[in-house]
């Protein structure tokens, strides 16, 4: 399963966070994995629509061996992040947040890869795999 | 935009979340329970968050600062009924919630706030 | 040797095609020994012989199909799944395929021919592998029953107990890995809510040490607990735990440890309104007031 949305409005995110909710349970993952999965790809698909004026996220069910995984893909092209060690610093925000959206959502994922550049938008890749 | 009630029972405002909630209508409960606590001189308000599937650090700003507001304007908040996996979610956000008070569910909410009051009233008179 | 080699390929394929179709019988008859003895008892010979014979028609049925193997993989790997949760070792399963190349040569050799010799190179490579293949798809299905019964255990290890109304406990028993603890801790919290209980103990007595993912987790146990409205008590930490937690710099801040589950019991009574007085040495009266 595979697919992709936009994130445009406040409206769209809520619709993330159902598609997200719906694929996480497709691929059995335990109720509190689809919690953090679901949070975390709340809060990136607010970042894409706060810093970048929008973007789209891709939600994939990927394969390793026996495991299965959620894969998230948030990409945006917004400003980009300059300092990306400073972005992922809990507290660190320049929106008037709490600065807990990119710090907080790689804590509820397996794996976290951010990939951005002045000018360049921005690459989010989570993946949160089943147990 | 959907709009969340707020109920009135006695002097408690009675909020219960049941929708997957949009960022404005977070930000127009955070306004409408401000304004809601001056209109009627409530002492206490309880969120009822069990139908709630996730809270964001939007979500989780939004009932600090609720908290905040009502104890500026005399009254005290209790968050009701968060999900264990919710739970489980915000303290790995890093999200503590301070100065939120928190009960397992509506009844033990009420009594909370009644307990609140009673040691209020017992350190006012002494 | 020249002779042999001078022989087309797909001549040698034909006269194995053949000799399966010719000697079906006795090549099968073989096999099903070989398989048989192998299995050691474990299988009852008719089934054995039906899973076989489906195999057999499968992989005469791929020489035809222009070397589609699919089906016949298919065949395979349940055959796999089913060894393996029965408790064949991956030698035992191997040897049901591999064992046909056995049955196979007797035909060859009476056969003579250098057709069918050069044919039997080409007849041992797809067997080998196809023999991979079923070892490859034990391995996963080996994995899959160790993954199920770890789950299983972790369903078994996490009791959560009532002690009195509104306090339970959960009594951890034996080496606590970071999985472990994830699954008890979130039992826990579910049934604080079911139960509606304000007070938990955690005791770990029963655990000989705890690593940093471990204390952890109890840690963000105890705060998502509070989240919820409810108050967790930390018991039984022995000497050498409480060492590792300080040393590792592990901070417990305000959370309430007791000694024992007796001290944690008396904690969490006394703070959900319940008094009680020693009289008379070892009775205790246990009142509970309203209010």
């Amino acid at each position: 399963m595979a697919g992709e949305l936009p994130v445009n409005s406040n409206s769209d995110v809520v619709l993330v966070r159902q598609h997200v909710r719906t694929a996480a349970i497709e691929m059995g993952l335990s109720l509190v994995d689809q919690t953090k999965v679901v949070t975390a790809a709340s809060e990136l698909a607010r970042n894409a629509l706060v810093y970048a004026g929008g973007g789209q996220v891709r939600i994939e069910i990927v394969q390793k061996g026996v495991r299965r995984g959620l894969r998230l893909t948030f990409s945006d092209d917004g400003p980009g992040i300059p300092d990306i060690q400073q972005a992922l610093t809990d507290g660190w925000t320049t929106g008037g947040g709490l600065g807990l959206g990119l710090s907080g959502s790689r804590r509820l994922v397996d794996e976290f890869d951010l990939r951005s550049a002045p000018g360049e938008g921005t690459l989010i890749t989570v993946t949160k795999w089943g147990r | 935009m959907d709009r969340v009630p707020i109920l009135k029972l006695g002097d408690i405002l009675i909020v219960s979340i049941q929708i997957d909630l949009q960022d404005q209508s977070v930000l127009a409960l955070q306004e409408d329970l401000s304004e809601q606590v001056v209109a009627t001189g409530a002492r206490g308000v309880i969120i009822d968050i069990s139908a709630v599937e996730i809270v964001d650090s939007f979500i989780g700003r939004m009932l600090a600062t609720i908290a905040g507001i009502s104890r500026m304007l005399d009254a005290e908040t209790v968050v009701v009924g968060m999900r264990p996996a919710v739970a489980i979610t915000l303290v790995e956000l890093g999200l503590s919630l301070g100065g939120v008070r928190t009960a397992l569910n509506l009844e033990k909410g009420v009594a909370l706030l009644n307990h609140i009051e009673s040691v209020q009233i017992a350190s006012a008179t002494r | 040797m020249g002779v042999i080699l001078s022989i087309p390929a797909d001549a040698g394929r034909r006269r194995i095609e053949e000799l399966l179709q010719e000697n079906e019988d006795r090549v099968f008859k073989r096999w099903l020994e070989i398989a048989g003895s192998a299995s050691g008892g474990q299988v009852d010979r008719s089934s054995l012989a039906s899973q076989l014979r489906e195999l057999y028609q499968a992989l005469r049925q791929s020489f035809g199909d222009s070397g589609d193997l699919s089906d016949l993989r298919g065949l395979l790997a349940e055959l796999s799944r089913t060894r393996a949760r029965q408790g064949f070792t991956s030698t035992e399963t191997a040897i049901v395929v591999f064992g046909l190349k056995e049955a196979l040569y007797e035909s060859v050799e009476d056969d003579a021919s250098p057709e069918a010799l050069r044919g039997f190179i080409w007849f041992s490579r797809v067997i080998d592998d196809l023999g991979l293949f079923t070892v490859e798809s034990y391995a996963t299905a080996r994995e899959k029953v160790i993954l199920d019964q770890a789950e299983q255990l972790l369903e078994l290890s996490t009791p959560v107990v009532k002690l009195w109304d509104g306090i339970v406990a959960v009594p951890l028993v034996g080496t606590l890995d970071s999985a472990r603890t994830q699954v008890v801790m979130e039992k826990l919290l579910q049934i604080l809510v079911d139960t509606g209980s304000e007070h938990a103990v955690i005791d770990i007595t029963g655990v000989p040490a705890v690593d940093t993912q471990v204390a952890q987790h109890l840690l963000k146990t105890v705060v998502a607990a509070r989240l919820m409205g409810a108050e967790c008590v930390i018991s039984g930490i022995r000497p050498q735990i409480a060492h590792t937690i300080v040393t590792l710099g592990i901070e417990f801040g305000d959370i309430v440890t007791k000694a024992t589950l007796a001290d944690a019991l008396a904690h969490t009574l006394r703070a959900s309104g319940v008094e009680f007085t020693k009289s008379r040495g070892s009775r205790i009266a246990v009142r509970t007031v309203e209010d």
